[in-house]
């Protein structure tokens, strides 16, 4: 992204031949990152922002390349969530973060590929199927945000947003070695953003470097009145120039090194930690005993919110509408039955359950609980902590066509990135290395609330001394 | 026959006269061209969110506060899960646990004595579109307008014990909110609307009967009727040994009659939880403060006021309170004019049948105290009769013309001066020369016949006191 905004300036090539080369690009790719394209607008933009270049003037978003996950609203763009029950529609409205990045001048490229609703940690479960990782595309690049991610790597644009709602920014961004950011829950607003869980989503930035991920996080950052969750805070834009670790206190809990962590995952993050240390950070033990229930806490949450979330999907004022010659109930049954693929209706039937009379207190009311307890934790770590680290995902990006009749077990590989989500703290991912199969393994960073630019800081910092951010598919 | 014992406890809608919804800025106005007053926010698009408006807070502790209630400090919004195409996310943004006022009172009256009726709660909340049925066609349409208008739901105790006691506590309640400015209190338009729980069960039983709850009622003939029919069916089954169903019941008032609309097993469950899209608000004391400091006397208060202050009686007292508006009228012209009983005769009668005739408000009638007011002292002075200062007066209420001018322009002003009536008796004395020979030799009850033909001479302007003396007098001598 900065040296994208670079080039344009040296007047090597024009945004418009750039984003033209992209675009060709992305129709030649077989990556399936792209729900859809957004070239004649993509091109438009690029001319009024080349102009402004050559006018002089600095933004370094201008021209940029960017590319939106597909459950961000945009303006006159279909904005499909991967689902069947949105396949048509188009918003007359953008969210607020494409707000932002068209005020820049930054060029919205395309709408990238997802799980149904942000549901899953693949894509398998979007209705244009599976996005494929750019490093070996028999693999899955993760998800939710898997097109993000995959163009991101595969160099289709400079930077994309995705969602994070239990770890689908940070997962995939590991999955395709990229450095992607969970900010601090309140920090971008979430209004456009189509909700999946609304106590749990967050738009992040995701991009080749820490570096371009601050740039993109500055510039979607900030208070917005139409959501309520929005922070009113003032930020200071985060600086470029990374921080110094010296006596900075990192904190390694154990249990983000327990069962079922991939060895060759250990052993990149064990090097990573060791890189902090050489770089003048000191280790300190801390202890997070509760968050080996965010698992069981998130899948009550998430899917209890996203069964109401998900109630406006009714065929009545937009989307597909089926059994609309029957009668009102025939015309719910049929429309969410088909337009919902499987997982979406798991998750719909799973919350639906949980917020039922008689089970409530037992099941939500409990797991909000225990996601108090969570935020405790955290709260405890950081009193002796500055940033925890530990790996991202236990292991590293798998086939295709692994585990899709386990959703279980991919749940269970959700364990060390949702407690970001459940706590609302910072957290992102960034490259430390490959595993035995070559693929990329991801090193998470997490903060106290609003302190994303320290860890932001941190990995430029760390990028500065390594090269894992540089390799490319 | 046993007797028996009515159980009511009333849940009230109030749809509040806030300029914008609750939720989004779009108009909270009525009667729009259908989806017309819509964004994405209240058409529950994807991706769009909430944000309070902070109006509907102020005007629920108004409410709170009028009724005694306990704010609560941390107010949490709820989201009400269930399937209608006129409830566009699928939910409705309401309040459940912890509504914003709790433990409240209102007093009524019924036959004389005060029953003190419980306030269980009040609770903000949306409304829904409103489906639009044509049985003509083969579909249904939507109007999306009053998604998104904000309620106040006000929950009563089971303390009502008559169909009489609900339709007062009703009553008082609709007042209220229209003394508070928070709600125009429409039962037609909708503005105001009023579900029932009912049961009935037999005297001094300690066991309360299974209740059913009623909804559609929407005038107070209405729920007066829909009551009584209610009361009545539950009392018949249980007098035949069956029993009451626990169900959601209908009032047709085409039929008069209530119709089912879900049994017990067919209602829903509505997962509430609460809203992760809205953030609590903090009601502080300063706020509560802020709200108390505003409000107006009411209506328990002016009642009980003007019937101390200016000595009038409980009916006139509860007519001229029954606005706002209408008890400071009467104030304005009481402090111009005095006498308040003899003011108060004339709003009561004539200001109330001018604005029931026109169907119109107290602020619309052109009429104002001081122009009233001047009519009473003609009336007093005798410029005008009694029936003459009715038709001035609603001569008034038609042109906004004072009554000094109406009275000059169609000469309906009083003949008092004595030379002038003079003249006419004379007339007429010399016109009936028999009748004035009977009336000296004794037959007075023919007073009446001369004041009549006076009367009649004088196109009915004589001023009928003034020349009923003088014709006696000129008479008897």
């Amino acid at each position: 992204m900065l040296d994208t905004a670079r080039i344009y300036r040296k007047a090597d090539i024009t945004p418009v031949r750039h984003v033209g080369n992209l675009l060709d690009r992305i129709r030649k790719s077989s990556l399936n990152a792209f729900v859809s394209v957004n070239g004649p607008g993509a091109l438009e933009q690029a001319e009024l922002s080349g102009k402004a270049i050559e006018q002089g003037r600095e933004d370094l978003l201008l021209g940029i390349p960017l590319a939106v996950k597909d459950n961000i609203c945009t303006r006159g763009i279909n904005t499909t969530c991967s689902s069947e029950i949105l396949k048509d529609f188009v918003p007359t409205y953008d969210a607020h973060v494409v707000e932002r990045l068209k005020a820049r001048g930054a060029v919205i490229i395309g709408k990238t590929n997802l799980d149904e609703f942000a549901m899953g940690s693949t894509t398998n479960t979007s209705n244009i199927g599976p996005t494929k990782n750019p490093w070996d595309q028999t693999k899955t690049p993760g998800g939710s945000s898997g097109g993000s991610a995959a163009a991101v790597a595969a160099g289709l644009c400079s930077g994309a947003l995705g969602s994070d709602t239990g770890g689908s920014v940070r997962q995939p961004a590991s999955f395709c070695g990229i450095t992607g950011l969970k900010p601090t829950y309140g920090t971008v607003s979430r209004y456009g953003l189509v909700a999946f869980a609304s106590s749990l989503d967050q738009i992040g930035p995701m991009a080749r470097s820490a570096r371009d991920t601050a740039v993109l996080f500055d510039a979607v950052k900030g208070h917005d009145g139409r959501d309520s969750t929005s922070v009113p805070q003032e930020y200071d834009a985060t600086s470029l120039d990374g921080i110094d670790l010296k006596g900075l206190r990192l904190g390694v809990p154990d249990i983000f090194f327990s069962e079922g962590l991939a060895h060759d995952v250990e052993r990149s993050v064990r090097y990573a930690v060791s890189v902090f240390q050489e770089l003048g950070a000191v280790i300190v033990p801390v202890d997070l005993p509760r968050i080996r229930y965010g698992v069981a806490v998130y899948y009550l949450i998430a899917p209890a919110e996203a069964s109401s979330n998900l109630a406006r999907y009714d065929g009545v004022r937009y989307g597909v509408r089926h059994g609309g010659e029957k009668d009102l109930f025939e015309m719910y049954c049929e429309t969410r039955a088909k337009g919902f693929g499987r997982e979406v209706k798991r998750r719909i039937m799973l919350g639906t359950y949980a917020l039922s009379a008689g089970y409530y207190d037992a099941y939500y009311r409990k797991a909000s609980q225990v996601r108090t307890l969570i935020i405790e934790d955290f709260r405890k770590a950081f009193e002796v902590c500055d940033i925890i680290a530990g790996p991202t995902v236990p292991v590293t990006a798998w086939g295709l066509n692994d585990m899709v009749d386990d959703p279980l077990s991919i749940y269970l590989l959700d364990i060390y990135t949702i407690p970001a989500n459940l706590a609302g703290i910072p957290a992102l991912s960034i490259p430390c290395g490959f595993g035995d199969n070559g693929m990329p393994i991801g090193l998470q960073l997490m903060a106290p609330a609003f302190m994303d630019h320290i860890i932001l800081g941190a990995a430029i910092t760390f990028q500065d001394h390594t090269k894992f951010h540089e390799v490319r598919p | 026959m046993r007797d028996y014992e009515t159980v009511i406890g009333l849940e009230v809608h109030a749809q509040l006269l806030t300029n914008a919804k609750i939720f989004c800025s779009c108009s909270a106005a009525f009667g729009l061209n259908p989806n017309t007053n819509t964004c994405p926010v209240c058409l529950g698009m994807p991706g769009v969110l909430p944000v309070l408006n902070g109006k509907i807070v102020d005007f629920g502790i108004r409410l709170g506060l009028a009724l005694g209630c306990t704010i609560e400090k941390r107010n949490v919004f709820a989201r009400k899960n269930y399937f209608y195409p006129d409830l566009p996310k699928g939910y409705q943004i309401t309040q459940y646990e912890n509504p914003l006022c709790t433990d409240g009172r209102l007093d009524i009256e019924v036959n004389g004595a005060t029953k003190r009726i419980g306030i269980r709660r009040i609770h903000m909340e949306e409304d829904a579109g409103k489906s639009v049925h044509d049985e003509s066609e083969p579909y249904s349409s939507i109007d999306f307008n009053r998604a998104g208008v904000p309620l106040l739901e006000i929950v009563t105790e089971p303390d009502l014990s008559s169909t009489q006691e609900a339709v007062s506590y009703l009553r008082e309640l609709r007042r209220i909110l229209m003394y508070l400015d928070i709600c125009d209190g429409s039962m037609e338009e909708g503005s105001l609307r009023c579900d029932a729980n009912l049961s009935v069960k037999e005297k001094g039983s300690g066991r309360l009967g299974t209740r059913t709850e009623l909804k559609n009622m929407n005038s107070f003939k209405n729920v007066q009727k829909a009551l009584e029919y209610e009361v009545e069916r539950q009392t018949r089954l249980i007098e035949s040994g069956s029993a009451v169903e626990q169900e959601t019941l209908l009032w047709n008032a085409l039929l008069g009659k209530t119709q089912s609309m879900r049994s017990k097993e067919e209602s829903h469950d509505y997962r509430y939880f609460p809203d992760p899209d809205l953030i609590p608000v903090i009601v502080d004391d300063a706020w509560v403060e802020r709200i108390a400091d505003t409000l107006p006397e009411l209506p328990a208060a002016k009642r009980r006021r003007f019937i101390e202050q200016y000595g009038l009686p409980a009916y006139d007292a509860d007519q001229l309170t029954q606005t706002r508006a209408l008890a400071d009228y009467f104030e304005q012209c009481v402090s111009l004019y005095g006498t308040p009983k003899e003011v108060s005769n004339w709003i009561m009668t004539e200001v109330i049948r001018v604005l029931n005739e026109k169907n119109r408000d107290i602020t619309e009638l052109p009429v104002t105290p001081p122009m009233l007011v001047e009519l009473l002292g003609l009336l007093k002075k005798g410029t005008v009769s009694g029936l003459m200062a009715k038709e001035v007066f609603t001569e008034m209420a038609d042109t906004g013309r004072n009554a000094p001018a109406i009275i000059k322009s169609s000469g309906l002003e009083q003949v008092s001066d004595e030379d002038a009536l003079a003249v006419l008796i004379k007339d007429v004395m010399a016109a009936h020369p028999k009748e004035t020979a009977q009336y000296r030799a004794g037959k007075t009850q023919l007073l009446g016949f001369f004041v009549g033909e006076v009367m009649k001479a004088s196109k009915g302007k004589a001023n009928p006191k003034v020349a009923g003396n003088m014709i006696k007098e000129m008479l008897e001598t």
